[in-house]
């Protein structure tokens, strides 16, 4: 094994063969649930009992049971929604957009990045779904004819736009993880040992076998899905920030709105990504796979569109100022300064001013300062989102309706309820499913591994680094010359 | 029917490339080669053509956007045209959104059974495969045997001085 490049840190650290990363990844899901999965488990589990238990309310007593009035009729529901369906964005971006630039340190994260991606869109589908009020009626928003007569879905309208958006993202990204699982799941199923191990993962295997044929039509598949994701990823946020930017309400007509969204998406996105991958990589052991070298990359992401994010903050205020529009003008005065000032301020703070530490290379290879990090950018992104909703509502053009807005506790039961429904899914998909792309991590295995022990950037520059022999290429075999 | 096979344990992607190289030179033909990870390079050395999914994608997007485009401009236009916020009942530019996520939506899914349906990838029970070291860490190259008897020595003897590090006999009943 060899290290071919003296500039760029390893991906995989600890001197791995092919075989033991098989065995690594492979270990997680033949061996007996640990007791710190069974108790996130069963934490996960409480939470989801609060989400079934709001969305029984809800859907039995209707929408009162939310803290909705007649001025602010969009709150927390639409806050979650489009806070979810961020997150999801980094799994895409990660495997998509960072799979068309060529960027090899993806593979250890892109399995669980895309399973987020996945289970944070279901999240955020729950609140459409139940702001409907009738839940079973969902089937109308659908091109369907309905039983009234030959009456289609409005297609001018951005909230249907978001219907065919979601469901196009959904199912896009599923299909996409699913066929980069085929032969992992493969892997899994040519080890099992007990019969329902072995029925199951030749089920899910589709009978894959890693003929060449069958390599070389994956990877045009996988390019070509990338290639239509990345725009989609783009189009997807874009169409939600039209949900708002269409309308006439003071500090949501903006033209700024999709790609301010998407940077915001991104942010949210990597943050999440960082938390689960920084408590994968204990819980699993993975260190090896997930370096610091991968979370200071996605550091460095999240920083870059958080700064995206903070100058479209800044340019807001001042096309406010500079269009001279008195309305535009008072509701970001008013998002600063008024009663809802305490939500501005944290989002400043959290999206704003924290990312900016990862400048700091001390903090960048920080694990724990890292893992705060994306918290407190979590949080910040949930509050960017309810300030633009609910402090652009509480105070339009007719002074006599303005009103404030508090949650109900099932307001708050839906949201942390997603979050349970959220954990439950991603602890259930590391417990069964291969959490890394081992295929993905073997192909580039050879050319990445470090000789010592897991990377360490203090000892960085003792390390044994080979370099190639001048007039042979770098992916010349080291330990096979003799069969040449 | 029963087919009798000659696989050849490599060790090494390069190696393995190599050999199949070699093989195909000493007028030897290839069933598959069976690796756990794409190994490129490998459609070359064994004359896999380019694959043709890329057109088959861009009928699919096509397909998609055409369909997308009909249903909006029918839906709204003629099937029960209303007015909707002044704007015109074919509004082009509000149906770009949902014209671009179809197309990406039959794209992908086009492309998804495609791929399953050539690769002959479908949910089945068992799994008839060659070695089962093939999805771990081991590259296998597979030689089909007709019915002498002298051909195996002498195909054990070619992989070995490729650099295979073993060379096993299988009788496949389903391939």
């Amino acid at each position: 094994m060899q290290h071919v490049s003296a500039v760029r840190e390893p991906l995989v650290t600890g001197g791995k063969t092919l075989h033991d990363v098989t065995q690594d990844i492979c270990y997680q899901v033949e061996a007996k649930p640990n007791l710190r999965w069974m108790a996130a488990l069963s934490v996960a589990l409480f939470f989801l009992g609060v989400f079934f238990y709001s969305v029984y309310r809800t859907v039995w007593y209707g929408i009162g049971e939310w803290g909705l009035n007649k001025t602010v009729n969009w709150a927390w529901d639409i806050t979650n929604f489009v806070w979810w369906v961020g997150i999801g964005h980094a799994g895409t971006l990660i495997s998509a957009v960072l799979l068309l630039f060529r960027q090899k340190w993806r593979s250890s994260i892109n399995r669980a990045a895309e399973a987020m991606t996945i289970f944070a869109v279901i999240c955020a589908a729950m609140f459409p779904v139940l702001h409907m009020g009738r839940p079973w009626l969902a089937f109308y928003v659908f091109p369907l004819q309905n039983t009234l007569g030959s009456l289609w879905a409005n297609f001018n309208s951005p909230l249907l736009w978001d219907v065919f958006a979601i469901s196009t993202y959904f199912t896009v990204s599923l299909v996409f993880w699913y066929i980069g699982l085929i032969p992992d799941f493969a892997s899994i199923r040519d080890r099992a040992k007990g019969p329902i191990a072995k029925f199951s993962y030749s089920m899910l295997s589709f009978g894959w076998k890693g003929s060449a044929k069958a390599w070389s039509r994956y990877e045009t598949v996988s390019l070509i899905l990338a290639g239509v994701s990345t725009p989609l990823v783009l189009s997807v946020h874009t169409i939600v920030s039209m949900d708002f930017a269409t309308s006439v309400v003071p500090g949501w007509h903006t033209t700024i709105f999709p790609p301010y969204f998407v940077a915001g998406a991104i942010f949210s996105g990597f943050a999440m990504v960082l938390t689960l991958m920084l408590i994968t990589r204990v819980v699993f052991r993975l260190e090896d796979y997930i370096t610091l070298e991968h979370i200071a990359l996605m550091n460095k992401i999240m920083m870059v569109t958080g700064s995206i994010v903070g100058v479209a903050y800044i340019t807001e205020f001042f096309i406010a100022w500079y269009s001279q529009v008195e309305f535009e003008q008072y509701a970001f005065i008013n998002r600063a300064t008024g009663p809802y000032w305490w939500a501005y301020a944290s989002m400043m703070t959290c999206n704003v001013i924290t990312p900016q530490l990862v400048w700091f290379r001390r903090v960048r290879y920080s694990i724990p300062l890292t893992f705060a990090l994306s918290i407190v950018v979590n949080i910040g992104m949930w509050f960017e989102r309810f300030v633009i909703i609910v402090t652009s509502l509480h105070r339009d053009y007719l002074p006599s309706s303005w009103a404030m807005f508090s949650p109900t506790i099932i307001d708050i039961g839906l949201y942390v309820g997603t979050l349970g429904l959220f954990f439950t899914l991603f602890l259930l998909f590391a417990k069964f499913f291969p959490v890394i792309n081992m295929a993905e991590v073997k192909a580039i295995l050879k050319y990445t591994v470090d000789n010592g022990p897991t990377y360490n950037p203090s000892k960085a520059h003792h390390a044994p680094v080979q370099t190639s022999t001048p007039g042979v290429p770098a992916s010349a075999p080291v330990t096979y010359n003799q069969h040449d | 029917m029963t087919k009798r096979f000659a696989l050849g344990i490599f060790e090494d992607e390069d190696v393995l490339l190599h050999a199949v190289e070699n093989v195909r030179a000493a007028g030897v033909k290839i069933h598959d080669v069976f690796s756990p990870y794409p190994v490129h390079g490998i459609d070359d050395a064994l004359g896999i053509e380019r694959s043709r999914l890329p057109i088959a994608a861009f009928f699919f997007g096509m397909t998609g956007l055409a369909f997308s485009l009909w249903m909006q401009i029918y839906m709204l236009g003629f099937d029960w045209p209303m007015i909707i916020g002044g704007k015109p009942h074919i509004s082009l530019p509000a149906f770009v959104p949902v014209a671009f996520e179809l197309t990406v939506f039959f794209t992908c899914h086009g492309m998804a059974i495609t791929f399953f349906t050539i690769t002959g990838l479908y949910p089945r029970f068992k799994v008839p495969v060659m070695d089962v070291r093939a999805t771990d860490d081991k590259f296998v190259m597979a030689i089909e045997l007709d019915e002498t008897s002298s051909q195996f020595p002498r195909l054990t003897q070619l992989l070995r001085e490729n650099g295979a590090s073993e060379v096993n006999q299988k009788e496949m009943t389903n391939n």
